[in-house]
């Protein structure tokens, strides 16, 4: 899968902050990223490691309803994503 | 009790009610028969079919029943694409079609041909531009497009794709089981395809038109009813019905479709004012009249149906958690908005103000409950 709403200076960067989300179901995955997005520095990245389908869908949908950026999502080799937000305020 | 789920079901409008009981005594007989009573049912089926045209604006002779909507979906894009077999084998569809065309174009992917799938905006609004590149491309032979989206009401710009359509020679198929009865048919179809139970007609009655010149073969084993399009005796007391119950919907569709549209405007204005962290989601102008979607970020979907349940409102959701799947609804993800805690409220013909009224004060109360239960503190 190539990784969505890409922009340059950001992939790659190294995420400040892993969540591990995996086998749980939305929204859980993103209850945990808005709780702990503040633990990062600004411009920091969150790491979310998730499969429920919805959340592949909803992080980046959450990004935008709260101005975050959603940097990218890559595919997991065991399944799922590893979904990165740059923390933006 | 309120019922807020027309976009399902429209409750039997109480004309086809009357129509129905009065065709079980009076039409049940074999109208392809050449007796008396055949002869009756013969002559309540083809009036049957003269009104729906007429309402459909199409002619009675390219008006089949079938026996759902689904089914009219099924038939109308496998026999199109097979009457197209010499044009190619390219179906071109939008991302947020009804799971029933999406799921003709699995069979029509297994049996070796191919699905174009055209992307739509974030409210839902396909991409014209690329419908338009999708359809001229080298072996295109059909396209569907549905006049309004099921479970976020975006309209789509049915006339123009149709014209797209026109200039490459290709058919469209029109789904228009969400706007049937409460709006014109947009110009321009080749195929057309409908369901009773959404204007207010019985369940078991779709429609689907197939416009003279558009070379149509049926994907099924040959049957003589329906001018060979349909298998199966018709169900001609629900038929009656249905023709009753649309022709009543029509006559009162602007009247009934302005009042809802106030009431759902109300919902799409107060609902992010009342509760935060909502994404009302769906075209806020180009739209049907009867339906409004919204999703409530850390609410998990199948709780707030539950909450609103037990409060005595019955609506649907897109999330995965309330789909037998577990994936959330193909629509919701195309768009690219949020798909937990999504709701969808869809009027039926009749919704008082006061029950709207009484919507919009429990919503807040009972995202607010499912959002501490979850231990939320955002």
């Amino acid at each position: 899968m190539t990784p969505r709403q890409t922009s340059a200076e950001d992939v790659g960067q190294a995420p400040a902050l892993t969540i591990d989300a995996l086998g749980k179901k939305c929204p859980i995955p993103i209850i945990m990223l808005a709780e702990r997005i503040n633990h990062v520095p600004l411009n920091g990245i969150v790491s979310v490691l998730a499969d429920d389908p919805a959340a592949f869908t909803d992080i980046p949908a959450w990004c935008r309803l709260k101005s975050h950026h959603h940097v990218a999502s890559y595919e997991l080799p065991q399944g799922g994503w590893a979904i990165h937000v740059r923390r933006n305020y | 009790m309120a019922y807020f789920d027309a976009a399902s079901t429209e409750p039997l409008h109480p004309q086809a009610r009357e129509a129905l009981i009065a065709a079980l005594d009076a039409g049940w007989a074999d109208p392809a028969r050449l007796y008396g009573p055949a002869r009756r049912a013969k002559m309540l089926l083809e009036q049957a079919r003269a009104e729906i045209a007429e309402v459909l604006g199409c002619r009675s002779d390219e008006l089949s029943f079938t026996a759902s909507g689904t089914q009219a979906v099924h038939l109308g894009v496998l026999g199109a694409l097979r009457g197209r077999r010499r044009a190619g084998s390219r179906l071109v569809v939008s991302a947020v079609e009804h799971s029933s065309v999406l799921h003709a174009g699995q069979v029509h992917e297994a049996g070796g041909g191919s699905v174009e799938t055209v992307g739509v905006g974030r409210t839902g609004v396909v991409d014209l531009e690329a419908f338009g590149a999708a359809v001229r491309a080298e072996g295109t032979a059909l396209a569907c497009l549905q006049s309004a989206n099921h479970e976020v009401g975006t309209a789509q710009p049915v006339a123009e794709a149709a014209e797209l359509c026109a200039a490459a020679g290709v058919p469209l198929l029109v789904d228009a089981a969400q706007t049937a009865g409460r709006a014109p048919v947009p110009p321009g179809w080749s195929l057309l395809a409908a369901s009773a139970h959404k204007w207010g007609g019985p369940a078991g009655v779709g429609v689907l038109a197939v416009r003279k010149g558009t070379r149509w073969r049926s994907p099924l084993p040959e049957d003589e009813r329906e001018r060979r399009r349909v298998p199966g005796f018709e169900n001609v007391p629900a038929i009656v019905a249905a023709a009753a119950a649309l022709r009543a919907v029509a006559a009162e569709a602007e009247r009934e479709g302005a009042r809802l549209a106030a009431l759902v405007d109300r919902v799409r204005a107060e609902v992010p004012r009342l509760v935060p962290d909502v994404e009302v989601i769906g075209e806020p102008v180009a739209r049907v009249p009867h339906i409004v979607t919204f999703s409530c970020l850390y609410v998990e979907g199948e709780a707030l149906l539950t909450e609103l349940d037990r409060a005595g409102f019955s609506v649907s959701s897109g999330s995965s958690c309330t789909a037998s799947t577990l994936r959330p609804s193909h629509v919701l993800e195309a768009m690219g908005v949020l798909t937990h805690g999504n709701v969808r409220v869809s009027l039926p013909r009749g919704t008082s103000e006061a029950d709207v009224d009484r919507f919009l004060s429990v919503l807040p109360d009972a995202v607010r409950r499912i959002r501490e239960e979850a231990g939320v503190k955002l």
